[in-house]
């Protein structure tokens, strides 16, 4: 067995990333398995932490309203669809009102602000929000507003809770973002600023269905003068531009050179220009994505990517290897600690079919309803049971069986595959996996360099 | 959560099974070719859910806007190619099979095996035989069948092909690029130089020998048998030496079986006839010797995907699961099996500094770290990273006079990257990468195992 670090991190998204850089940090030598290229390329490149608190998040999702005044009840801004959920302005003092079951009540505050600090350091100055606990509001490309902790320097310029009067511009023929749209949801939602929404032809012509990286390269390499010409055909499209403080853009503003084209669009607008997160293919978040990798790199940590973890080998309740399938072969990756952050249902972390719900690299116990019916609700945003499926750790986030005892003694879990938060309605997901991939990744490391 | 319950099986279907299609669901299952029944990609393609990853990571689409992406080229068009009469899109052909997609999508959709056997439906069903395209590419492809013929001319090869006037009429008549230089072929093939050394019987001698330094039992069941592959027979002899001399110093025997091209030039350009017939020699001949404890390994990263990965998706032979099972790039194999680590700890070598760029095809079986990681903690060497781009010439592709441009412009990151290096020595496991970053940058360019071999024997 000849491949052997002291840590291994199965998982490269958030949780895998933070865990790996958290372990690197006790001295231990670390890799990091994944199987594709990172999820982060699905994702907004935004990291929340605790928007809200849905107040029909009980485990057993019976419990809508809960003992709470009426008084407490908020819809979320320009949201309404989410269900019930109490809005959070300060994650930190919220924490103790999530369910007991919650990642953040197992691993506590103090994981966050690490987790949280792990990850200002590895993105150095690109991202913006340490100065305050308390959430920022960001614009998304739907016209709703996001609690987030952290946030891209572009994106900072648009925060919904500044009172400047704002344009969004959308480009025509790309239909994921309709700034007249957009614009109308967040008046609707009553924002503290003038809001409208124009929708321009992009200066350069792509074929349809272009590629979002290809609007960023033509802005980034001003490509047939696209950044003067895009600010003429705002100007055109809105004669009063004088009137608004600010204008937003899908966030295509160039890659590599993006201060520049902001810089370049603000000169010519006369207002601040900031970018508004989108949909996958995201551009924030694979910078994000080369961000985190940069930092793991520069860390010392060893990355292998492409192929599947698929089981493991243990003796006396110690996991000895990780085994990897190399199409049709598996190679196991040993290591004295483990960290399994591969992600939930979505990332595939998790695993169903109509009898039950399984963890699928170690097996680890997953609780569940027996009755299928049983895992979802009727509403399509209801606080569905699923949202919560999960393993459950012990207070060393350690795996647990059903008896309450560490599945494996040194195998430790962070992020999406953790059971008991629903992070899409809480908007936690980002910060889950920060705090508890530090906490982890820490502890592996620790106990690897003992 | 489907109802539909659909496995994602992407193996050919036994058309002789009895029990009903593979999907083992009551849907209908449906093949890519009509009734021939070969290939059920159904499932590949519902799996696609739209997020566009894999078009964001295609280098062909970053340089050419025509290029609709693997989106469109696998799923979308499979879909499409599910109406009668309709034809596969001949952009198909610009396709550059990096096989970068496949690493890209979070849903396991087939891309490459898309791609794959929509070329070969195309270049079957819907390109002239005659054309000059049609007959450039099936010589592209075929390459090993040129350098059996260069190889006993050596001398004369090199100057013919790379003489001026020819290389006019072979721009102009065939639509091969005057733009690059062709790579010298050895005046001494590999298979030559194993001959002359003794063959087999000379490598287990040395293994055993190396087994006693070592302390290994003698009988050790260390056998391994090579892949070597066209160019580094033909062309690159010092790394297929490179590779058996460090292999023997593990203790390892060595068998060099017979063998045709791996068939990635030929699945490039849709010859799938082409490449079956190679696949069936390679499988044939390594099958064999894998059933006797040998491993398959290979110095190209190339031959060892088309064994390991395309060979299976693509072709239905005998004993091919075995093969692909069993097949390892070669450092790879020794980082498994050996403590490479260890070794290279106590080694050292001379001062360099090397620009190392990871071949597509070495990211999609996840190889592309392994020599960094491993160089860096080597005495004497400074290895960095050139950047995750491809470096744009993907085989045969970048020979074709109407591609050369996108080519060059793909590779433009890489070449910038190496120049920004401080190394003035590339390194690369594949060859036709190996002869762009030489093509892009005039720089020497050297495959791990021949660092390998210089620090360790």
């Amino acid at each position: 067995m000849a491949i052997r670090e002291d840590v291994l991190v199965v998982g490269g998204g958030i949780a895998g990333a933070t865990a790996a850089l958290a372990a690197a940090e006790s001295g231990a030598t670390v890799r990091l398995l994944s199987h594709k290229k990172s999820t982060l390329r699905q994702a907004s490149g935004l990291i929340d932490v605790l928007g809200a608190i849905p107040r029909d998040g009980s485990s057993d999702g019976a419990d809508p309203a809960g003992d709470r005044s009426p008084g407490d009840r908020t819809e979320p801004a320009g949201g309404g669809s989410t269900g019930e959920s109490e809005l959070v302005a300060d994650p930190f003092e919220a924490i103790g009102r999530l369910p007991e079951a919650h990642p953040y009540r197992v691993v506590g505050g103090g994981a966050i602000r690490d987790g949280l600090e792990l990850f200002d350091d590895a993105v150095g100055g690109a991202y913006e929000g340490a100065h305050t606990d308390r959430n920022a509001l960001v614009i998304t490309h739907g016209g709703t507003v996001k609690p987030t902790a952290r946030y891209p320097e572009s994106v900072a310029p648009g925060l919904a809770s500044a009172e400047r009067d704002t344009l969004l511009v959308g480009f025509a023929g790309l239909t994921d973002f309709d700034a007249p749209a957009a614009a109308a949801h967040l008046d609707a939602a009553g924002v503290p600023f003038a809001v409208d929404g124009a929708t321009v032809e992009f200066p350069v012509r792509f074929r349809d269905d272009a590629l979002t990286t290809r609007f960023a390269k033509a802005l980034d390499t001003d490509e047939s003068n696209a950044r003067r010409r895009l600010a003429d055909a705002v100007r055109d499209a809105d004669a009063d531009l004088d009137g608004y403080d600010r204008v937003g853009f899908p966030a295509m503003l160039g890659d590599d050179e993006g201060e520049a084209v902001r810089t370049d669009l603000e000169d010519r607008l006369g207002a601040s220009v900031f970018q508004i997160p989108t949909g996958p293919p995201s551009l924030l978040g694979t910078q994000l994505e080369d961000l985190l990798f940069d930092a793991l790199d520069a860390a010392g940590v060893r990355l292998a990517s492409g192929n599947p973890a698929v089981g493991y080998e243990a003796s006396d309740g110690r996991i000895d290897s990780v085994l990897v399938d190399r199409r049709g072969r598996e190679v196991p990756y040993a290591a004295e600690e483990f960290v399994l952050a591969t992600g939930g249902l979505v990332g595939k972390g998790i695993d169903s079919d109509r009898e039950s719900v399984t963890e699928p690299v170690f097996g680890c116990h997953v609780p569940h309803p027996e009755d299928r019916y049983d895992w979802s609700e009727p509403e399509a945003f209801g606080g569905h049971a699923f949202a919560r499926f999960g393993v459950v750790p012990d207070d060393d986030l350690r795996p647990a069986g059903e008896s309450g005892e560490p599945e494996f003694e040194n195998l430790r879990a962070a992020g999406g595959v953790l059971g008991g938060a629903d992070t899409a309605r809480e908007k936690s997901a980002a910060g889950v996996s920060l705090a508890t991939g530090a906490y982890a990744g820490r502890r592996a490391g620790e106990e690897a360099t003992r | 959560m489907s109802d539909a319950e659909n496995p994602p099986t992407t193996e050919p279907i036994d058309p002789s099974a009895t029990d009903g299609p593979a999907t083992g669901s009551d849907l209908e299952p449906v093949s890519v070719f009509g009734d021939d029944g070969t290939m059920d990609l159904r499932p590949g393609a519902d799996n696609c859910y739209k997020c566009s990853v894999c078009d964001t990571t295609c280098p062909v689409a970053e340089v050419d806007d025509d290029f609709p992406g693997p989106k469109f080229q696998g799923p979308e068009q499979w879909r499409l190619k599910r109406k009668e009469g309709s034809e596969i899109d001949d952009s198909i052909m610009s396709c550059s099979n990096c096989m970068r997609c496949d690493d890209a999508c979070p849903s396991s959709v087939p891309l490459s095996q898309m791609h794959n056997t929509a070329r070969g439906e195309y270049v079957d069903e819907q390109m002239d035989k005659l054309s000059v395209e049609y007959v450039r590419n099936r010589i592209l492809a075929n390459y090993r069948t040129s350098a059996w013929f260069a190889s006993k001319v050596p001398r004369l090869a090199n100057f013919a092909m790379n003489f001026g006037p020819t290389r006019w009429v072979m721009e102009k008549a065939m639509g091969i690029t005057s733009e690059r230089d062709f790579p010298a072929f050895a005046t001494q093939t590999f298979r030559e130089w194993w001959r002359n050394r003794g063959g087999a019987d000379a490598s287990r001698r040395n293994a055993r020998e190396a087994r006693e330094r070592r302390g290994d039992p003698v009988d050790a069941d260390k056998k391994v048998a090579y892949f070597h592959g066209c160019y580094s027979n033909y062309n690159t002899p010092e790394v297929a030496k490179a590779l058996v001399r460090v292999f023997e110093s593990f203790g390892y025997e060595i068998v060099a079986p017979e063998q045709r091209c791996s068939g990635t030039p030929m699945f490039a350009n849709g010859m799938l006839a082409d490449a079956e017939r190679a696949a069936e020699v390679n499988v044939a001949s390594f099958a064999d010797l894998v059933e006797e404890g040998y491993d398959a390994v290979a110095s190209c990263t190339s031959c060892s995907m088309a064994l390991r990965q395309e060979y299976p998706e693509l072709f239905d032979i005998e004993g091919i699961e075995d093969v692909a099972e069993n097949t390892f790039e070669a450092l790879e194999y020794l980082r498994i099996k050996e403590d490479l680590e260890g070794a290279i700890a106590d080694a050292s070598v001379e001062e360099q500094a090397f620009a190392y760029h990871a071949p597509c095809h070495a990211r999609n079986q996840g190889l592309d770290r392994q020599a960094l990681e491993l160089f860096r903690e080597l005495d004497g060497v400074a290895m960095e990273d050139v950047g995750d781009s491809c470096s744009g010439i993907s085989g045969t592709y970048g020979w074709k006079e109407e591609k050369y441009e996108t080519s060059m412009k793909i590779g433009e990151d890489m070449f910038e990257h190496m120049h920004d290096a401080a190394g003035d020595v590339g390194m690369t496991e594949c060859p036709t990468c190996a002869m762009q970053m030489e093509h892009g940058t005039g720089y020497e360019i050297k495959h791990p195992l021949q660092l390998l071999e210089e620090a360790l024997c």
